[in-house]
């Protein structure tokens, strides 16, 4: 459906630089109409908790995005996908993913957008353990059937 | 062949990754999960509930039914949790 959809899929444990990345989608060319952002960030749940530490699938974190990214490609006219996730030890406020979508209307650039992040959720090898704030060892966070049910009305 | 574990199920093992031969009658992503749990507490602590286990051959999804061989690299994790 897209003939020139440029896609770049990044995994490090550095922070990224989420305006940096628009400019990147809108020089792609004057017929980028729209571009949507989606950033995750590490919560704190009311102070409950110090850190989130990702792990990840090297390797697979990288094949599994560009995977769900090209099918994005396919389904809506796209300029550019993006997605940027962190792994390793982050603090709340810090950005853990970033989804750039960009498109000439803003429909696609929404609808790829909200596509990428609803199965990046379910099958992006990522997992996240809590570090709480009072020093007890963390828990694995648990998988939400409601991703799985976001992932299947596509 | 590799295999490599992730998350809670790396830490109920106890090992990242390890080299294992598999016995011929080893076929399906299903039978692997049942041969691991037979190697001891560990593994069967791991893999108590099968069901939630997913497994990746050479860095893609597969479905417990579904063969593995010619694996080179096979990951057991838990449902993910990015994003």
């Amino acid at each position: 459906m897209s003939d020139a959809c440029v896609i770049h899929v990044k995994v490090q444990a550095e922070a990224f630089d989420t305006a940096a990345e628009i400019e990147v989608a809108k020089a792609a060319g004057r017929q980028v109409g729209a571009v949507v952002t989606f950033s995750g960030v590490c919560r704190d749940e009311s102070g409950r908790l110090a850190a989130l530490e990702l792990e990840h699938y090297p390797g697979m974190a990288e094949a599994e995005i560009g995977r769900i990214a090209t099918e994005a490609a396919g389904r809506w006219p796209v300029t550019s996908l993006t997605v940027i996730h962190r792994h390793g030890k982050l603090s709340p406020g810090e950005d853990i993913v970033l989804v750039v979508a960009a498109s000439a209307h803003r429909q696609a650039a929404f609808d790829a957008a909200s596509f990428l992040m609803d199965f990046l959720k379910t099958n992006a090898p990522f997992w996240k353990k809590e570090h709480p704030a009072d020093g007890s060892s963390g828990a694995w966070v648990e998988a939400k059937a409601d991703d799985d049910d976001a992932a299947s009305r596509w | 062949m590799k295999l490599i574990y992730f998350a809670w199920v790396r830490e109920r093992i106890g090992v990242a990754e390890e080299d294992v031969e598999l016995p011929a009658e080893v076929k399906t992503a299903g039978d692997l999960l049942n041969w691991l749990r037979a190697r001891g507490d560990r593994y069967l602590e791991a893999l108590q509930d099968p069901k939630v286990i997913r497994v990746a051959v050479n860095q893609e999804h597969i479905d417990h039914r579904e063969p593995i061989a010619g694996a080179r690299e096979i990951a057991l994790f838990p449902p993910m949790t990015g994003g």
